[in-house]
């Protein structure tokens, strides 16, 4: 695939690689730097492997100081920089381009200080997502958002990409949780933003840095809320013979007053792929599957699932199936954690974001079902359904040429349907270069300039990430 | 004093058009119940949303409302209530403590970030702000984010803009994000704490998983003779029974509360919410945002410099209201100097006109920081027409 245009790489930059090398080779200890082919290449793409570029030198730095000497250097030196947490993006956040050198923090992975009485916790950038809450789990607390790739996924990338996960319905997104950072301008100035107080004073750059991808500068720390786990969980199934039907129950729950921790929507080849794969005792004989997941004590739960079942009764529930253990419900999550990896067992795919009101599913879900097949193609479809964030999954076969760039294409189609129903490009993925071709789709020319002013406060001459977010034509530089 | 009132955005737009080059500052006004809030500004002229009203969406099933700007918050909140519905974050009023009157608007909670105890729970009134529509410095009418949840792409423009006080542009019309209204409300009343005792009981509250939505301390002399700490509970009533029971196990050691429902509930937390205990006094007023633990420490930092200080705590402790005697600066430079140690900040909320205009009314920043505030504003409002020094004095 070939359809996402990347920068020229400046050619006086790449005549001077020996010099910036030797440059950055002063700055930090020398197996802080990578520069040998090999060694670069595993950081060539991330999690959007269709693109692919070498970059220029990849430096790991382990402390706050070494970044500020880093970016201080590529700065003066006008070398762009490439940000990379865990280098998980689906969206491309992270691809370097030749003419760039990568600065990754998954050195810095060290957790700093836990304060169980202010439920906050100060961790470094790369400290994976799972590690906070491995931490602290032990004394019954959590870190909320938990995308799929919270094993592997950094907390940087988290804050850089606004991660999410299925139970921000009730505990909200990356940006709801994160109270502090460390981050390194591209000045090579170091600033505090937030701590572990709330709302921090002045304009919320704080709210400003979390989603940026990476166009702003360097996040080296960050102090995060923790939260007391409820006393229990329980993720039930419920099955519907139809999307509308379970759609509508979503709605009806929402309506009643209810918001389960986490509401996840799978039509019926993602039940298979799924099923296939976790074995979860998914419900083979439905069209629509909901996982609801209620919390509180065991009699809370009953209390609320009741209410819920009722709800789903009213609404045509096919199956409703408990989990009745810990195991039940772990292979439940499972099943819907591992949505994309089991796809990527049977077929290459590309996993979209986008979300849209949610009273537009049943209309979305069919116009998506057309799209797709218009390009002779198949779907699966996962989402979070009580906030309207969708990720279908098109499945195609990445050595047919042909093929993959109607999936690219599907895709497209599928996003701008999101923006045409009220909705936006992204969910929780950010936009990277997957999605910054169709911004104009979704914002004028003065919302975007409006933006990419706000962005030349930090990097006038876009060397961070700049190969992301906004369209490369008509960029503004103040 | 010019007094502008669109009843469009692309009015709005006009009129900033025609003052960019006059270069004559404008003031943006909503019900003018929160004006006093911020630096005083020098302006001939005010650009005004009273012209801008009314919802103009309302999703009861996808738990969103958009409405513009100038809509008084009454309506909207009436509009929610008649579906079960709420704002997350409690909106303060801020007529009593500022003794203000009018109607606040849905434009101005945006403006102003305006929270109130739910914070220490659901989030920031920016947490729940979804989307806007605004009128920036150039005169273009601009948008950021949507009406679904995860709205943001590209950068978080409606977070810069929430808290902003209107430096950064003109609201014509804001989305946010709604909860349905808990079935049943209990707030359990503990008498007689220190402010120590009391931090230590909400902290362990909020990190037991019985979710209280908001935690508060009234020292003595502030409506009671005896001290009070406060817990409040909102759930399904089963939940409530079952929760408060156990809260009250756990915080034994602390001894057993009155449990207060009903209007005597609602009007207790409107107290504290709305800092009422300073109304009407001519003290200064302080808003302290600090790490939980950290609230005592500095109102302790803060008496032993101060005399005459009084306060009480929200948000677990980690939010001290402080009265001081007014004085030439409102007694800025101690109370600064007590919390710097400890992180956080102090933002004067009121004070006369005088002193708002001598002491900074917000946490000063770091130079980085103020280079970069002051480059947000210029990319928002490059003449310098909106509030100029509202929040800091040349931005």
């Amino acid at each position: 695939m070939s359809a996402i245009a990347f920068p020229l790489p400046d050619p006086g930059i790449l005549a001077r690689r020996d010099a910036i090398i030797a440059g950055l080779a002063r700055l930090v200890p020398a197996e802080a730097l990578i520069t040998a082919e090999d060694e670069r290449r595993p950081y060539e793409t991330d999690a959007l492997t269709a693109y692919r570029r070498l970059p220029l030198a990849v430096v790991l730095p382990s402390t706050t100081q070494e970044v500020a000497a880093v970016l201080k250097f590529c700065g003066e030196q006008g070398v762009p920089v490439v940000p990379r947490g865990a280098g998980t993006s689906l969206a491309g956040g992270a691809i370097p381009q030749e003419d760039a050198v990568v600065i990754g923090v998954s050195k810095m992975n060290r957790i700093l200080s836990i304060d169980y009485a202010n439920r906050t916790a100060k961790v470094q950038a790369g400290v994976t997502n799972l590690a906070v809450t491995g931490e602290v789990s032990a004394e019954g607390f959590f870190y909320a958002p938990d995308p799929s790739s919270q094993l592997a996924c950094s907390i940087g990338g988290n804050i850089g990409m606004n991660s999410g996960g299925a139970h921000c319905l009730k505990y909200g997104v990356t940006t709801n949780n994160v109270l502090g950072v460390t981050m390194v301008l591209l000045d090579g100035s170091i600033v505090e933003v937030g701590g572990a107080h709330l709302d921090a004073a002045g304009y919320d750059i704080l709210g400003l840095i979390n989603g940026s991808e990476g166009q702003l500068g360097i996040i080296t720390e960050a102090t995060v809320r923790i939260l007391r786990a409820a006393e229990g969980a329980r993720p039930v199934l419920f099955g519907f013979p139809t999307s509308e039907q379970a759609g509508a129950a979503v709605a009806a729950i929402i309506g009643a007053g209810i918001i389960p921790v986490a509401m996840e929507f799978m039509d019926k080849p993602a039940i298979e792929i799924c099923e296939a794969f976790a074995h979860a005792g998914y419900p083979m004989d439905v069209e629509a599957l909901l996982i609801i997941e209620v919390e509180g004590s065991d009699t809370e739960m009953d209390a609320q699932l009741a209410r819920i079942v009722a709800i789903a009764r009213e609404h045509g529930v096919k199956t409703v199936k408990e989990s009745k253990s810990a195991m039940e419900a772990a292979a439940i999550w499972k099943g819907r954690k591992s949505a994309f990896g089991a796809t990527g067992r049977i077929a290459d795919y590309i996993c979209m974001d986008g979300t849209i009101p949610t009273g537009q599913l049943p209309y979305v879900l069919r116009r998506m079902a057309e799209i797709v097949k218009g390009y002779g193609l198949r779907v699966a479809n996962v989402f979070h359904a009580g906030d309207g964030n969708l990720h279908p999954l098109i499945l195609y076969n990445c050595n047919d040429p042909v093929e993959a760039q109607k999936a690219e294409d599907a895709g497209m189609d599928i996003l701008k349907l999101c923006v045409e129903v009220g909705g936006c490009l992204t969910g929780e993925h950010g936009v990277g270069i997957e999605k910054r071709d169709l911004m104009t789709f979704q914002f004028n020319p003065e919302d975007l300039n409006q933006q990419m002013r706000v962005r030349a406060v930090f990097d006038q001459r876009w060397l961070l990430n700049p190969a992301k977010v906004f369209p490369l034509e008509g960029r503004v530089a103040a | 004093m010019t007094l502008h009132i669109p009843t469009t955005e692309a009015q709005a737009c006009a009129i900033v058009k025609s003052v960019i080059g006059s270069g004559v500052p404008l003031s943006i006004g909503g019900g003018g119940t929160r004006a006093g809030l911020g630096r005083p500004t020098q302006t001939q002229s005010t650009l005004s949303s009273a012209g801008l009203t009314g919802i103009t969406l309302y999703e009861p099933a996808e738990m969103v409302i958009a409405a513009r700007a100038g809509t008084p918050l009454a309506e909207v909140e009436r509009t929610l209530a008649d579906r079960g519905q709420m704002l997350p974050f409690e909106p303060m009023d801020h007529r009593a403590l500022l003794g203000t009157e009018g109607e606040p608007t849905i434009g101005a909670v945006a403006a102003g970030n305006i929270s109130g105890p739910r914070r220490i729970n659901a989030g920031a009134a920016r947490d729940s702000l979804i989307g806007i529509r605004l009128v920036n410095g150039r005169g273009e009418a601009i948008k950021s984010g949507g009406r679904v949840m995860k709205n943001v792409t590209g950068l978080d423009l409606v977070k810069l803009v929430a808290g902003s006080y209107g430096t950064l542009g003109f609201l014509t019309e804001v989305t946010f994000r709604v909860l349905p209204k808990p079935e049943r409300i209990l707030t359990l009343v503990w008498r007689g704490l220190s402010d120590e005792g009391a931090v230590a009981l909400l902290c362990t509250a909020l990190g037991s998983p019985y979710e209280p939505f908001a935690a508060a301390h009234l020292p003595a002399g502030l409506g009671t003779e005896q001290p009070r700490t406060l817990l409040r509970l909102e759930n399904f009533s089963d939940s409530i029974d079952y929760r408060s029971r156990e809260l009250i196990a756990l915080l034994a050691a602390h001894g057993a509360p009155d449990m207060i429902e009903g209007e005597a509930s609602v009007e207790l937390w409107r107290d504290v919410r709305d800092a009422r205990v300073f109304a009407g006094t001519d003290e200064a007023v302080w808003r302290l945002s600090v790490a939980p633990t950290d609230g005592p420490k500095a109102t302790a930092a803060i008496a032993a410099r101060v005399p005459g200080a009084r306060w009480f705590y929200d948000w677990g402790g980690g939010l001290v209201w402080l009265a001081v005697p007014a004085g030439a600066d409102a007694a800025a430079g101690a109370i600064r100097a007590a919390i710097r140690p400890l992180g956080g900040h102090a933002t004067l909320v009121r004070a006369p006109a005088a002193i708002r205009a001598s002491v900074p009314v917000f946490e000063p920043l770091t130079e980085p920081l103020m280079r970069v505030t002051a480059g947000i504003k210029t990319s928002f409002d490059p003449a310098g027409i909106f509030e100029p020094g509202r929040m800091y004095a040349g931005v």
